[in-house]
């Protein structure tokens, strides 16, 4: 019983600032390390995102502190096609990687998976605190290339070559930024691999007792399986990166073809092949974006588990779901190539791999629907963002059903459409999917209640603005409207879709204002909040029965030993409407 | 309520927006566009009632099943029987949505090129479209990207001492025929563009060290706008050009007068 | 207790696709004692279960190159192949070597000295091979074949160059454990780290294997 049974792998508890708050090996302090670093990067996203769509809607609008801050970029204050084109390649990538490949799966998944499967710490703290620091790193990097000479890429968070390989000849931005872009992504790569491994490990070898792997929460196994695609992902992502570095610097020719000539220059290289670099990308981009919603659907079905007092409907289906999602990942990165002159055989191939990843996904919805049948649905904000979650999974996958066909997609391919749909399923979905984790484990975490009152209003005013935003982008791919435009002045039909842009910018902004509520909330109950009780919830997994914030070795030396599932609510007979997964086994007394 | 209102109000615009097509397709000018647009136009259906069904449906449990005082839930871990059947029937819809579009796919790039195709080379730069006409020979000269010169002239690097060359005609804007058989050759100088052309529903990625074709029919005549569709730069947003489709008789006119330019 | 809670019904209908009781690793890790103890002793699971994690990891990282090798090379028509220097056989007999002594030294392990030894032998040979392989691309640029001159030499440079880098790591991890086993002796007890690195370094070996026979037959 106890630690001799069990892996065992905390550190002492640390004293000092520096090792309890910065070179922590505590997976619960990495975790909020993770989350906070994403924090950031999420509000810095969202300024780019402001200045494109200022730039969409009011195009020529003077902005002095641009003019301050980058007098290349936006001379006067007034963008630059290329300024515009920087800031979109930016927020793209900060956006997908320092945001949704961390908060989900590095945030939550750090501090809670110990916890949930009643370990002590993840497998390997040292190199958790590791990947957490070259994560960091990887940002420094990154932020680092909008201040040097030429400014951020401006090749999208895509990189295409030959326009990303060519340097700066091809376009401004393309010279050092392009390559600190490369290097950044190459940091990350390593740091998300160190993570997965740590989280994979935890999984299978330090589970409590009595704790199999088919008790897991829904949590826990989109931790696992989105560890897995990470793991396996971002190692072609890497290799991608060096062959683009060594293309961009040593003279080689993996991605660029010969005789290229830029603007009247010819360019020495022979041979390569820019599709290389967008099947050895998308190899990896399509278990990406998996990475960044499969922790948001756990996060979902663990929310609606809780506030509906019902089991999940189809635990078994839904980890089959998991799983089936995460392998068909794989299976499926042409539909992103379908007009890139790969033969049009393959991409029949891909298209019908890619309406079959759509099933499980489908599943997956049922289920949650499933499990609101019958409920007894409690409104807290944690609750609306899982609905919210629901809705907009929805709304956003379907998108997808249009660009999976190839004869659709000609029409749809690289126009709004397409922005919209990513947009759905990974700027929203899945941000509400981190939005339901924060108002549902904050209690636990900070020991304090995020106010109620304000989160609903923050949750009403995002939900209506979301769809508010990229509803209309669907209308704007119907017409046709190209993406990554940064002027809409040149051509005849994009003239009655500025119209359209405009509300789009508004709607926006609107939005986005909304998101400082939940900044003063989120800081605001960090040091006045309400104290929360040990289980605000009364939900039935593991995190729940630890003190609130749980202590340096989760357990304070007691691991505790399962039961029974994760979600037992409403279970007859029962004296309370849940049953901790670790509550005592006792013998029913003959009534 | 609250929650179940909002988002029925949700659907409900969005089902009257799409309907009323305020932001629309525009006019099909192309034989196999029918296909597409009927394709795209079930897809939408399909979408729009999945759409409806799963939103209605969700506000209806979030208004039905709110707690209330005296309620208990339904300590139910699912049903195996109805799992098999509804995903069954997801795969079922999707694929007998999908699988029948791929041959509007396989007609468009399966199929070879008729004998009487009009060949047109279609070479991308940054940032403007140079469209190559073969002349009377019917021969596309040589290129050498060495002999690439735009201020001087030569934007493809066409080599004078071919003789395919003299004839051949490159221009910034587009003619084609009515009813034929068309097949651009898409190439690139130097960065990955896509030419686009919304009336005749057709777009292809044209890549620097590929050529690719695109096949089309013309059914209508006109005048359209040609967008570059892939990010090649700074002026990505301007690389514009303009297709005509012309009968016959304007379209050989429309030949000898550039020629004559 | 007054209250009695109805053991869950979930307990007897789900499988249990975990390990047994769930979870509870192998013994072995934390002094003597628990079954299957041994002369040879059980190392702490999740160590291993780290390494052929982390193999994974790595081996995608490969298998990215050696496809972006077969579609470039199957592209164009400008590949010139590279002969590769017949320094390279001997080197691979250096890392094969290498793995022997290895397997040598973890089967007298419960003899430290010995241990030690086999180690030691084992660590010179990985930084033979690496040395070897320096040789080698000096020898490569003194026929005039950079990474840049043809993509068949590119990717030899940038597959024995992404090895090496790995190997170093191995070499380093040799080393560190040969200094580890000064202050604090492994043994038979204390094995893990003896045994996840040895997973590691023939990991590397068979990779290297791999790639050579890969480099010289699809030339």
């Amino acid at each position: 019983m106890g630690e001799a049974v069990q892996a065992h792998s905390v550190h002492e508890a640390p004293a000092g600032f520096i090792r309890k708050y910065i070179f922590s090996y505590d997976h619960k302090v990495i975790g909020i390390q993770y989350y906070m670093l994403a924090l950031f990067s999420v509000f810095l996203g969202m300024t780019l995102s402001v200045l494109v769509r200022l730039n969409l809607a009011w195009p020529g609008t003077e902005v002095p502190i641009l003019g301050t801050i980058f007098p290349e970029g936006a001379p006067d204050g007034v963008m630059t096609p290329e300024f515009y084109l920087s800031m979109l390649t930016m927020h793209g990538t900060i956006m997908v990687f320092f945001v949704l490949t961390t908060a989900p799966q590095s945030g939550f998944g750090n501090y809670f998976l110990p916890i949930q499967i009643g370990a002590d710490d993840m497998a390997f703290p040292t190199l958790n605190m590791l990947s957490f620091w070259v994560t960091f790193l990887s940002l420094v990097v990154m932020v680092a290339a909008f201040f040097v000479q030429g400014g951020a890429p401006i090749s999208g968070w895509t990189a295409y070559p030959p326009l990303s390989a060519l340097g700066q000849i091809a376009g401004t931005g393309l010279g050092t930024g392009q390559s600190l872009w490369i290097l950044s992504i190459a940091i990350f790569c390593i740091a998300s691999m160190l993570g997965a491994i740590n989280f994979i490990v935890t999984t299978i070898d330090m589970r409590a007792e009595g704790m199999s792997m088919m008790r897991l929460p829904l949590t826990c196994w989109a931790w696992f399986v989105t560890a897995i695609l990470g793991l396996l992902a971002f190692g072609v992502l890497l290799a991608a990166g060096v062959l683009l570095l060594l293309d961009r610097h040593a003279g080689t020719s993996f991605f660029i073809p010969g005789g290229l000539v830029v603007s009247d220059q010819l360019i020495d290289h022979k041979g390569g092949s820019p599709l290389l670099w967008q099947h050895l990308f998308w190899f990896f981009g399509h278990p990406e974006v998996y990475i960044a919603i499969l922790p948001g659907m756990g996060a979902a079905s663990h929310i609606l588990s809780t506030f509906c007092r019902k089991p999940i409907f189809g635990y078994k289906a839904m980890v089959y779901a998991i799983m089936g999602i995460g392998f068909c990942s794989f299976l499926v990165w042409g539909h992103h190539m379908f007009m890139s002159g790969m033969s049009p055989y393959t991409a029949i191939v891909f298209s019908l791999t890619t309406t079959a990843v759509a099933v499980p996904s489908a599943i997956k919805t049922f289920n949650w629907l499933g499990t609101l049948w019958g409920a007894r649905i409690q409104f807290t904000t944690a609750m609306l963002w899982a609905l919210g979650f629901v809705s907009l999974f929805v709304t956003g996958g379907i998108s997808g059903l249009f660009l999976n066909q190839p004869a659709v997609d000609v029409y749809l391919h690289d126009t709004y459409f397409v922005v919209a749909h990513f947009h759905m399923i990974m700027g929203v979905a899945a941000i509400f999917g981190i939005f339901g984790g924060t108002y549902y484990w904050f209690p636990k975490m900070f020991g304090r209640m995020l106010n109620e009152t304000w989160g609903k209003i923050h949750f009403w005013i995002t939900f209506v603005g979301v769809y508010a935003i990229f509803m209309p982008m669907h209308f704007l791919g119907f017409a046709g409207h190209p993406r990554r435009y940064a002027e809409l002045t040149s051509f005849e039909f994009l003239e009655p879709l500025a119209a359209v842009q405009k509300y789009i910018s508004m709607f926006a902004f609107t939005t986005i204002a909304a998101q400082f509520i939940f900044l003063a909330i989120f800081f605001w109950a960090l040091f006045r909040g309400k104290k929360a009780d040990i289980n605000p919830w009364k939900a039935t997994t593991i995190e729940w029965s630890v003190p609130t914030p749980p202590p340096h070795d989760n357990f304070g030396g007691e691991f505790p030993v399962v039961h029974r599932g994760p979600y037992e609510y409403s279970v007859p007979g029962a004296a309370e409407d849940f049953v901790p997964q670790t509550a005592p086994d006792v013998a029913t007394a003959k009534s | 309520m609250f929650f179940a209102i909002i988002i029925w109000l949700i659907t409900l615009v969005s089902v009257v927006l799409t309907v009323g097509k305020y932001w629309w397709l525009p006019e099909l000018a192309s034989e196999h566009g029918v296909a597409l647009d009927r394709q795209f136009m079930l897809t939408l259906v399909v979408t729009g009632i999945i759409f409806v069904l799963a939103q209605v449906a969700l506000g209806y449990l979030v208004m039905r099943y709110k707690d209330r005082p005296g309620r208990t839930a339904d300590y139910s871990h699912g049903n195996d029987k109805l799992e098999v059947v509804w995903t069954l029937a997801t795969a079922v819809v999707f694929f007998a949505l999908v699988i029948p579009g791929q041959s509007i796919w396989a007609s468009l790039h399966l199929n070879p090129p008729t004998e009487d195709v009009v060949r047109i080379e279609v070479t991308g730069q940054q940032f403007s479209w140079n469209i190559r006409y073969p002349g009377a020979d019917g021969k596309f000269g040589q290129l050498k990207p060495e002999l690439t010169d735009d201020s001087g002239g030569n934007a493809l690097g066409l080599d004078p001492d071919d003789p395919a060359s003299s004839d051949d005609l490159v221009v910034p804007v587009m003619a084609v025929p009515v009813n034929r058989n068309i097949e651009l050759m898409l190439r690139s100088k130097d960065v990955t563009h896509a030419f686009f052309v919304r009336e005749l529903r057709i777009k292809q990625d044209a890549v620097p060290g590929m050529t690719i074709p695109l096949r089309f029919k013309p059914s209508k005549i006109g005048h359209y706008e040609v967008a570059c569709a892939e990010l090649c730069g700074l002026g990505h947003h301007k690389m514009r050009s303009t297709i005509q489709i012309l009968s016959d008789e304007d379209y050989a006119s429309w030949l000898k007068d550039q020629a004559e330019e | 207790m007054a209250t009695t809670i109805a053991p869950s019904p979930v307990e007897i209908e789900l499988e249990d696709l975990g390990r047994g009781g769930g979870g509870i690793p192998n013994l072995g890790w934390e002094g003597p004692g628990g079954p299957g103890e041994g002369a040879k002793g059980i190392s702490d699971n999740r160590y291993r279960t780290g390494m052929w994690a982390a193999l994974a990891g790595i081996l995608m990282f490969f298998t990215a190159f050696v496809s972006a090798y077969v579609v470039r090379k199957g592209l164009s028509n400008d590949w010139i192949p590279t002969s590769l220097p017949s320094l390279v056989w001997f080197n691979t007999l250096l890392l094969l070597a290498s793995s022997l002594t290895l397997e040598r030294s973890r089967h007298v392990l419960s003899d430290n000295s010995r241990f030690s030894r086999w180690w030691l032998l084992t660590t010179v040979l990985g930084a033979a091979f690496l040395v070897g392989q320096v040789v080698v691309w000096r020898q490569l640029i003194g026929d005039g074949v950079y990474v840049s001159s043809n993509p068949s030499s590119s990717f030899f440079y940038v597959l024995t160059g992404a090895h090496g880098v790995h190997l170093s790591g191995g070499v380093f991890a040799l080393g560190f454990l040969l200094f580890r086993n000064r202050q604090d002796p492994f043994g038979s007890v204390n094995r893990t780290p003896i045994d996840v690195v040895a997973i590691y370094w023939h990991f590397m070996d068979g990779l290297w294997i791999s790639l050579l026979l890969f480099l010289f037959f699809w030339r």
